[in-house]
């Protein structure tokens, strides 16, 4: 008798293994934790210096440390959005979704709400994170798994302040 | 070949890196608006399995590795103030937007519009922390400000117990919700 260990049950434990040995390479072979926003921060001030010029960002407080640049940090955001891309296809689950259902089950079919639901929170994940100083990835999975007294405490925090966010909002229903 | 490697060599391996990420995220589900959602809700477990498993494979590789001298750790500031109102941000905007800014990026790729929408919002964020850094970088950032500091330098406990412990408890949240998982099912 065989273990059925590559089951659809079994799966969030394997890519929790997948996402560990892929931070052990990326530790070892360029030196870098896993993360997301401080080069989404790098694009933030891209684009800021298409409208404003390159003057003003160097003269920015934050931007002159973090500076704009295509280097590790953006390059692996372009992979991720690309790996995405290409395990939806591969697999077949690439589809357009304009609104999600637990959403459109809440709140209705309106996808102005849901849009400016998406932008305030995609504003708050950002400023949140830079204030904590890293997101999920940066803070919570490489910090976590170094042991890192800020990591630890976003996980905490982070999913305190989730659990009380999602009780209010999805009250009703 | 010595490690770390940098250059080009890096900068080329940093995509493949970043697609091995995005397609585990995908794979792991946890690119679905709903299934990130609902582990707020307390009706869906995948992120808290992926997240535990990753942060203990991760932390015992990593470890090793350091102990080896073939890494070394990147800590975070602990600006405690900041890390607290920062993550308690955060964790009202991931469950407004559905997504993490990793699982964001991902979920953009796999035809998610309204994580595509919502990824303005985070560049916006960027762009406002940028231009508010200034008022909390010798304000807000340096209360509390204890520097880099892991868990096993404040408590005096070694890295080895903190990764049993960190094991043990999460087989038992793990067992717990598989059982709750095939009562609900049944």
């Amino acid at each position: 008798m065989s273990l059925p260990l590559f089951t659809a049950h079994t799966r969030p434990y394997r890519v929790g293994i997948g996402i560990g040995v892929l931070s052990w390479l990326v530790f070892a072979i360029v030196a870098q934790p896993l993360g997301i926003t401080t080069a989404l921060s790098e694009v933030s001030g891209g684009v800021t210096a298409l409208f404003t010029g390159p003057d003003f960002i160097k003269a920015n407080s934050y931007w002159s440390k973090t500076v704009p640049a295509i280097d590790y940090g953006t390059l692996f955001l372009v992979g991720t959005l690309l790996g995405g891309f290409m395990a939806s296809l591969f697999h077949r689950e690439f589809r357009i979704e304009w609104a999600p259902a637990v959403w459109s089950q809440h709140f209705g079919p309106s996808l102005v709400k849901r849009y400016a639901a998406a932008l305030m929170g995609g504003f708050l994940t950002m400023y949140g994170a830079r204030l904590a100083g890293g997101c999920t990835s940066g803070n919570g999975i490489s910090g976590g798994l170094q042991l890192a007294l800020s990591g630890w405490t976003f996980l905490v925090v982070m999913f305190a302040s989730g659990l009380a966010t999602a009780f209010i909002l999805f009250k009703r229903g | 070949m010595t490690f770390p490697l940098s250059g080009d060599t890096a900068l080329g391996l940093s995509v493949v890196f970043g697609l091995a990420f995005g397609w585990l995220l995908q794979r792991g589900k946890v690119t679905d608006y709903n299934v990130i959602v609902n582990q707020f809700r307390m009706t869906d477990f995948t992120v808290i399995k992926v997240m535990m498993t990753a942060i203990i494979v991760g932390g015992l590789g990593v470890l090793f590795l350091v102990d080896q001298g073939l890494a070394k750790y990147h800590i975070k500031d602990a600006n405690m103030l900041g890390v607290i109102i920062g993550s308690a941000i955060f964790g009202i905007g991931m469950v407004l937007y559905g997504y993490c800014p990793g699982t964001a990026l991902a979920a953009i790729g796999t035809g998610s519009i309204h994580a595509l929408v919502g990824s303005i919002g985070m560049l916006i964020g960027g762009i406002a922390y940028a231009l508010t850094f200034e008022g909390f970088k010798d304000g807000l950032l340096k209360v509390w400000a204890l520097g880099k500091v892991r868990l096993p330098d404040i408590t005096g406990i070694a890295d080895p117990v903190w990764f049993g412990g960190l094991a043990v408890l999460a087989l038992i949240l793990f067992v717990m919700i598989e059982r709750h998982e095939s009562r609900s099912a049944a």
